[in-house]
């Protein structure tokens, strides 16, 4: 039987929105406070959903070492308490957290092969969320 | 189609052992969880149902027959009761969140008659939940 297993992480990281192919003023329109040069910070909770049929020899869809240590390795160690906007994905794009949640999936879509990538989810703060599945649509 | 959601919280304990594995394997592969006096969660379970919203009622599903069945089929079985040893489904299953999502779906889903049951969704901690669509 398949089952979507859904774990929750959190990484602290500061941004700037900003694109310099536009003037100040219309940076400052665009991304309001957020275009603020010094930049600013978030707790950013992402919540990685993967689904595959369950193991009957463990019960498990994928077991959560794997799913942790490749978070670990290749999302909280590359992101936790960096600026966004120092990183090389981010040297030709705007971190909004839709593009943050882009890059998660596809590094993860990259990387982690235990279980099927289903879906990134990211609580920029309490208030805004984003999802990102790739090409597939969305369950819910 | 509307979807409507109940949530639920029962508190059990368990462990993860499959017989057929060696000791080191069971060690290696559920860690902590091996531990074969148990140890407990409080787990939410959130029960989505799907359905036409009958004009008569305006309901869905009528709340209290679905808290009801949930009550029954769910939580008097496993609520403050050690998985492993008191539900009949995990004398052959290993009661991982997973198991336990499929477990409770096949408990309430042929009980449901107006709404179908869309997903259920269990949440072992705030940081950890598993969903079952019935998929096979």
């Amino acid at each position: 039987m398949k089952a979507y297993l859904t774990r929750r992480y959190l990484f602290s990281a500061s941004h700037r929105l900003h694109n310099d192919e536009f003037s100040t003023e219309k940076n400052r329109a665009i991304y309001g406070k957020c275009n603020n040069p010094y930049g600013h910070g978030h707790n950013y909770h992402v919540e990685v959903t993967v689904s595959a049929q369950v193991d009957q020899r463990t019960g498990m869809v994928c077991n959560l070492l794997d799913l942790d240590g490749s978070v670990q390795r290749h999302i909280l160690d590359r992101y936790d308490h960096q600026n966004l906007n120092t990183l090389p994905e981010f040297a030709s794009q705007v971190p909004t957290t839709e593009n943050l949640c882009q890059e998660i999936y596809d590094i993860l879509r990259r990387e982690f092969s235990c279980a099927h990538l289903e879906k990134v989810r990211i609580e920029e703060t309490m208030m805004n969320s984003f999802e990102y599945a790739g090409n597939a649509e969305m369950l819910h | 189609m509307v979807y409507l959601t109940r949530k639920a919280e029962f508190s059990a304990s368990h462990y993860y052992h499959n017989p057929e594995f060696t000791p080191e394997e069971n060690q290696r592969i559920f860690g902590k969880c091996n531990n074969p006096n148990g140890h407990g969660h409080n787990y939410t379970l959130e029960v989505t149902v799907r359905g036409e919203t009958d004009p008569r009622s305006g309901f869905v599903v009528d709340l209290k027959q679905l808290k009801d069945l949930m009550n029954r089929e769910v939580l008097d079985a496993l609520d403050h009761r050690f998985l492993n040893k008191e539900v009949p489904e995990f004398s052959r299953l290993i009661p991982t969140t997973e198991n336990i999502a499929i477990t409770i779906w096949q408990r309430l889903e042929p009980k449901l008659k107006a709404a179908k049951l869309h997903r259920v969704r269990v949440y072992e901690t705030p940081d950890l939940f598993v969903d079952f669509y019935g998929e096979a």
